[in-house]
């Protein structure tokens, strides 16, 4: 049985130096050198350096100001980014469209004039909790109550948004999507 | 199915297949110790391990040995990742003083790991400190899945030796997997999704100023942390209010790599490569995914190498891939078809990804998240990147059947094909027994100890499934983890099941699985159908190793040919169909009625 164990431990031991103590550190040494800011967290600081945020993590939004996110099913608060967690409900589960009725009434309270159909990413919850993005559809959803509530131009506003499109990555990965955090920080700036 | 879906899953499929070869050819020439460059350069580096763990080079083992070469490693492992989290609180590397991991989640967490099922009971941002992800969980996604490639070479050689007793070197096998092909992919891979925004470091977790405050209500409590009633004697909530967001980081990066080439799957954090640090953009996503399948995918030709007839490999990876694809559109179509319950836009466009979003990230769409469910659960992978459990009835059953299919269209790394080749011996004997002739596969002759063990891999897992689903359903402590009721609730427990039975790992994670019971019996369920499938495979091995080459007559049957992957793909499917669709008919199929019938549970 020893012919087993020596190697079985020592291999192990060895193993373990290598795989989990060499290489994450090699590839943190790699990370810090070339990409220290993506390493960290991606961070978005203030005019006073303060970090306000992560480019690639949403936060909540509810003022008619701002343009809105996914709904987030982290728990105690949505966008909790120490504790991910989508919502789990099921297709036919009543709660679901329970939440996603609420939601719809909410939007459409914050802008009664709008009735247009509610694009479904703007009120189903992401896999995350933690979705940076919404669709081009739910950014338009949302122009003419952000615009109002800004006493913005709709043209105008429009332009912004479709500056902060992201397009299908190499033209074919994934899906045009909006940043919604850098969408309002941006639309602070303008409005300053 | 958009056109847009539609490009997304060929480019897929052709960068996966067009690195077969290649890859294939690569590991191929590790196993057999020749020249690849870098079992050259490290060769020195190699011998010294050797020397220093006492490694005889030279010892051939017999399948017993082997065997137990295998489970003395694994258990190591386990009782190390074990040790680990009970003590993390006093070991360094934990920034956020997580405190140790209770017994069960502990022993679970363990097993799963040196399993190579990576199930995840546990929440990794809110319970893993960085030093037991390093050192314990990272360490046994490169070992668990080098132990599968070890298993498969063996079985393999057995095919080419004649008179054997041996079946070859379990450390050299396992090590060779470690520090040729998965170490150096995995620092590849690593790298590139540090580039794409995977975080990586081992400070603590940021704290940011939130641009708008959230309030929420919590339960209020007093000095000694016990619950305050107010005065209707119902717990009091207070309000709170925040302006700051904790985010949670680690060494992802260097995990995530290990986690999707060697099908470990265990998430660094809670939602696995949902979350934006774990997956951040749609190339990060493709490359994740490509990872997955890539090596599975690629022995399929190292095996056609090894036995001397590329030919064998490719229709293996033939009858694979049309069943993968297959099932690709029919998952794709069914989340892309969205909720008829629910009244909003689901048409897609240019504007939308449409379909059924829930559970799903913004950046990956319909098509992509779809398309990781099937390769996840083709392969024993089991990382998500949308919550499974949120998908349609008919997009939840695809990766459900997939599992209960035995892990073996591409499979974990090593023991997706080890599973598959035994499937092979099954379709060999089925086509004998139609012929009235010995069955042959690969030059050996397939008698009936061979087939007892062949028995015993295809029926131990569906027992583990349906045995652990009917004890957890008909039990309490079973049924109250459900989250979702009715058809889905079922559907919760059998994928649970399903995913523990076949070492897969990913979860209907609406089911509260961090309980006693479910840890302990999950646990249980992973270890045996792990390692005995492992062991008869070994042992399949021996018994052909032994045995002599017959050369092929007129009566042999050819396993090269098209009609070959056909009659493997039928054995696979219908061995499947049979034993679980009675079950899912209970689940999925029940939900998807009730969906289209517009009738609430």
């Amino acid at each position: 049985m020893l012919n087993y164990f020596k190697p079985a431990v020592l291999l192990l031991l060895l193993l373990t130096l290598l795989t989990g103590v060499i290489y994450p550190l090699v590839v943190t040494a790699f990370a810090h050198t070339f990409y220290a800011d993506k390493a960290n967290g991606s961070l978005l600081y203030d005019t006073k350096g303060q970090a306000i945020g992560s480019a690639l993590i949403g936060q909540s939004f509810t003022q008619a100001k701002y343009f809105w996110g996914r709904a987030s099913a982290t728990a105690p608060y949505p966008y909790n980014a120490a504790a991910s967690s989508g919502s789990n409900l099921g297709s036919t589960n009543p709660a679901l469209m329970v939440a996603v009725n609420a939601r719809v009434k909410t939007l459409q309270a914050a802008d009664p004039t709008n009735k247009a159909a509610v694009p479904v990413d703007l009120v189903t919850a992401s896999a995350s909790g933690l979705d940076p993005h919404i669709s081009l559809a739910a950014a338009d959803y949302q122009i003419k109550r952000v615009a109002k509530a800004r006493n913005m131009d709709e043209n105008k506003l429009r332009e912004l948004v479709n500056a902060q499109t992201e397009a299908r990555q190499w033209f074919v990965f994934g899906e045009p999507r909006i940043n919604v955090l850098q969408l309002n920080l941006a639309l602070d700036q303008a409005t300053r | 199915m958009t056109t847009q879906n539609f490009l997304q899953i060929v480019l897929y499929l052709v960068v996966l297949l067009a690195l077969v070869k290649p890859l294939g050819t690569y590991m191929a020439r590790i196993y057999q110790d020749e020249p690849a460059g870098l079992n050259r350069w490290l060769a020195g580096f190699e011998k010294l391990l050797y020397r220093w763990c006492s490694v005889d080079v030279k010892q051939d083992m017999r399948w017993t040995q082997y065997a137990l070469a295998v489970l003395v490693f694994n258990l190591l492992g386990l009782l190390v990742v074990y040790a680990l989290q009970r003590c993390q609180a006093v070991l360094p590397l934990n920034p956020q003083n997580l405190p140790a991991i209770n017994p069960d989640s502990a022993f679970n967490t363990a097993v799963s790991f040196a399993t190579n099922t990576n199930w995840q009971g546990y929440s990794g941002e809110t319970t893993m400190s960085y030093f037991t992800q390093m050192l314990g969980l990272s360490v046994q996604n490169f070992l668990s899945a080098a132990t599968g490639m070890a298993v498969l070479v063996a079985l393999t050689r057995s095919f080419i030796r004649r008179n054997s007793n041996g079946i070859g070197n379990f450390w050299v096998d396992m090590t060779r997997s470690t520090l040729y092909i998965l170490l150096p992919l995995s620092l590849l891979l690593a790298v590139l999704l540090v580039g794409q925004g995977v975080v990586q470091t081992t400070n603590p977790y940021q704290n940011v100023t939130l641009i708008e405050a959230v309030s929420y209500d919590q339960p209020k409590l007093d000095a000694n942390g016990q619950a305050v009633m107010d005065v209707t004697g119902k717990p009091a909530t207070e309000t709170i209010e925040t302006k700051q967001q904790t985010l949670a980081l680690g060494p992802a990066a260097a995990q995530i790599a290990i986690k999707q080439l060697g099908t470990n799957g265990g998430g660094f954090f809670n939602v696995n490569s949902a979350h934006p640090f774990e997956n951040p953009t749609p190339l990060s996503n493709f490359l994740e995914m490509l990872a997955i399948l890539l090596i599975p995918a690629s022995l399929c030709y190292s095996f056609g190498v090894m036995v001397g007839d590329t030919r064998q490999g490719w229709v293996i990876l033939a009858a694979m891939t049309l069943i993968f694809t297959a099932l690709v559109f029919v998952a794709v179509s069914a989340e892309q078809s969205g909720n008829p319950l629910l009244k909003v836009d689901q048409i897609a466009s240019e504007s939308q990804a449409g379909g059924n979003m829930e559970g799903k990230e913004t950046r990956f769409g319909i098509v992509n998240s779809a398309l990781w469910a099937v390769a996840t659960t083709a392969a024993s992978n089991g990382s998500v990147n949308a919550m499974h459990d949120s998908f349609t009835p008919i997009g939840g059953l695809v990766p459900m059947f997939l599992m209960q299919l035995g892990e073996v269209i591409y499979g974990g790394v090593g023991s997706g094909l080890y599973g598959m080749i035994v499937f092979a011996i099954v379709a060999v004997f089925l086509a004998g027994l139609m012929i009235g002739r010995t069955p042959e596969y690969l030059g050996k002759k397939i008698e009936a100890f061979e087939m007892k063990m062949a028995a015993i891999i295809i029926l131990v897992p569906p027992l583990m499934v349906l045995g652990g689903t009917a004890l957890a359903l008909m039990l309490e402590v079973g049924k109250v983890g459900v989250l979702n009721n009715g058809a889905h609730g079922f559907s919760e427990v059998l994928y649970a099941f399903s995913s523990a039975g076949n070492n897969n790992g990913s979860a209907f994670a609406g089911l509260s699985a961090n309980t006693p019971f479910y840890n302990f019996l999950l646990g249980l369920i992973m270890l045996f159908s792990r390692y005995w499938l492992m062991i008869p495979v070994l042992a399949i091995a021996g018994s052909l190793a032994s045995k002599k080459i017959v050369p092929v007559g007129l009566g042999t049957l050819p396993t090269h040919t098209p009609l070959f992957a056909v009659l493997l793909m039928i054995t696979v499917i219908m061995v499947g169909a049979l034993t679980f669709i009675p079950a899912l008919a209970l689940g999925p199929i029940v939900e998807h009625l009730q969906m289209t019938q517009q009738v609430m549970p």
